[in-house]
């Protein structure tokens, strides 16, 4: 370890190193074992994000949909902040 | 029904210490009663007799004893010092292409007629090797140790493991670095179980001894060392047999003079 690591850990301005392996490991293994491609992936997320868009005004830019990985069961896991719900007009009209 | 265990000693990733862990803990089985072979499945780079110091008595191998131009005993290479163990090659390194999985089974059904442990050697990775010396294994000890790389290979291990059926399957966490660990710099004992999802049979410190003992060719549970890696290979073997030995503590690792004085430093300012 450097000095400049020492210090930067002592602060904690940067994780112990053990913590990101076990984050980045969960990831990879999470993909690993659903084997999906990225694109496929990326399709359900759009679609995902669709639907539920139909029924909520979502945060577009916050919202994640991942896997995550536990006790060898994968689950896919979305993240939508809620805006606010879609309000429905009362003549008909959209938004 | 034989009562032999045929354990497949294996990882997704090279170097992480399969062939010294299927070397001790064959020698450490021996030495606790149990008649053990070791069958080095890892034909195209075998290493197994290197480290068990048999590389200059094999005569014959698996293959020959599978074409019946020798009888088993004959191939089998019996440890000097340790009579309960035996080692199988599996077969000329030139000749690559001979074993298949019903070889295997051949193979295997004939040792668990003698032995009461066959320990199979297996080639790291995920190709036609690792499926050729699993298709005998009724049980498995995956190594690790506590790298990205290495956890994430052993992963795919496993997960082809569980589709084979094979199990009780067990983890070997290798060439832990107990300072490191305490650093947070490591992936704990727990972050890797947790992840793996399998229970642990044993973790290994890692230990300059070993790299000695695989240059002398003895094995360190051979040598009666009191190195942390024979230890820990010695209460392996005990809890393969079922007793019940408590794991080691990373955290109780015996520290040298100067991390002491670092540790004792570093309670002092926080």
């Amino acid at each position: 370890m450097t000095l400049k690591e020492f210090i930067d850990k002592l602060l904690r301005r940067q994780p112990a190193s053990a913590e990101t392996a076990k984050e980045r490991l969960q990831l990879v293994l999470a993909h690993d074992r659903s084997d999906l491609n990225p694109e496929l992936l990326e399709q359900m997320r759009r679609e995902i994000l669709e639907v539920v868009a139909r029924y909520v005004e979502i945060d577009l830019e916050e919202g994640d949909v991942s896997l995550e990985t536990e006790d060898r069961v994968t689950a896919l896991v979305a993240n939508l902040p809620i805006r606010r719900p879609v309000v429905k007009p009362a003549n008909g009209g959209t938004l | 029904m034989s009562t032999t265990r045929t354990i497949l000693i294996c990882s997704g990733k090279g170097g992480v210490g399969k062939t010294t862990t299927t070397a001790n803990l064959g020698i450490a089985l021996a030495r606790q009663g149990a008649k053990t072979v070791v069958l080095d499945a890892d034909f195209g780079l075998r290493n197994l007799d290197l480290l068990l110091g048999l590389e200059n008595r094999i005569v014959y191998t698996a293959q020959e004893v599978l074409a019946e131009s020798c009888r088993l005993e004959q191939a089998l290479v019996k440890h000097k010092q340790e009579p309960n163990l035996a080692l199988l090659p599996a077969g000329n390194p030139r000749m690559l292409e001979w074993l298949k999985p019903k070889d295997m089974q051949a193979i295997v059904a004939l040792l668990e007629r003698q032995f009461d442990y066959v320990l199979i050697d297996c080639p790291a990775g995920i190709e036609d090797g690792f499926k050729n010396a699993a298709a005998a294994a009724r049980e498995a000890v995956v190594i690790t140790t506590p790298e990205v790389a290495a956890v994430r290979d052993a992963d795919r291990v496993i997960g082809l493991l569980n589709t084979k059926g094979v199990q009780p399957v067990q983890l070997v966490l290798n060439r832990v670095r107990p300072k490191m660990m305490s650093n947070q710099e490591m992936l704990s004992v727990d972050d890797v179980t947790d992840i793996l999802a399998l229970p642990l049979l044993g973790l290994v410190f890692e230990d300059e001894q070993v790299i000695v003992s695989t240059n002398r060719g003895e094995p360190l549970t051979l040598s009666d060392s009191s190195s942390p890696a024979a230890q820990a290979y010695g209460n392996i073997a005990q809890r393969l047999q079922g007793e019940d030995i408590p794991l080691m503590d990373p955290s109780q690792a015996r520290l040298g003079l100067r991390a002491r004085m670092r540790k004792l430093m570093q309670t002092r300012i926080f």
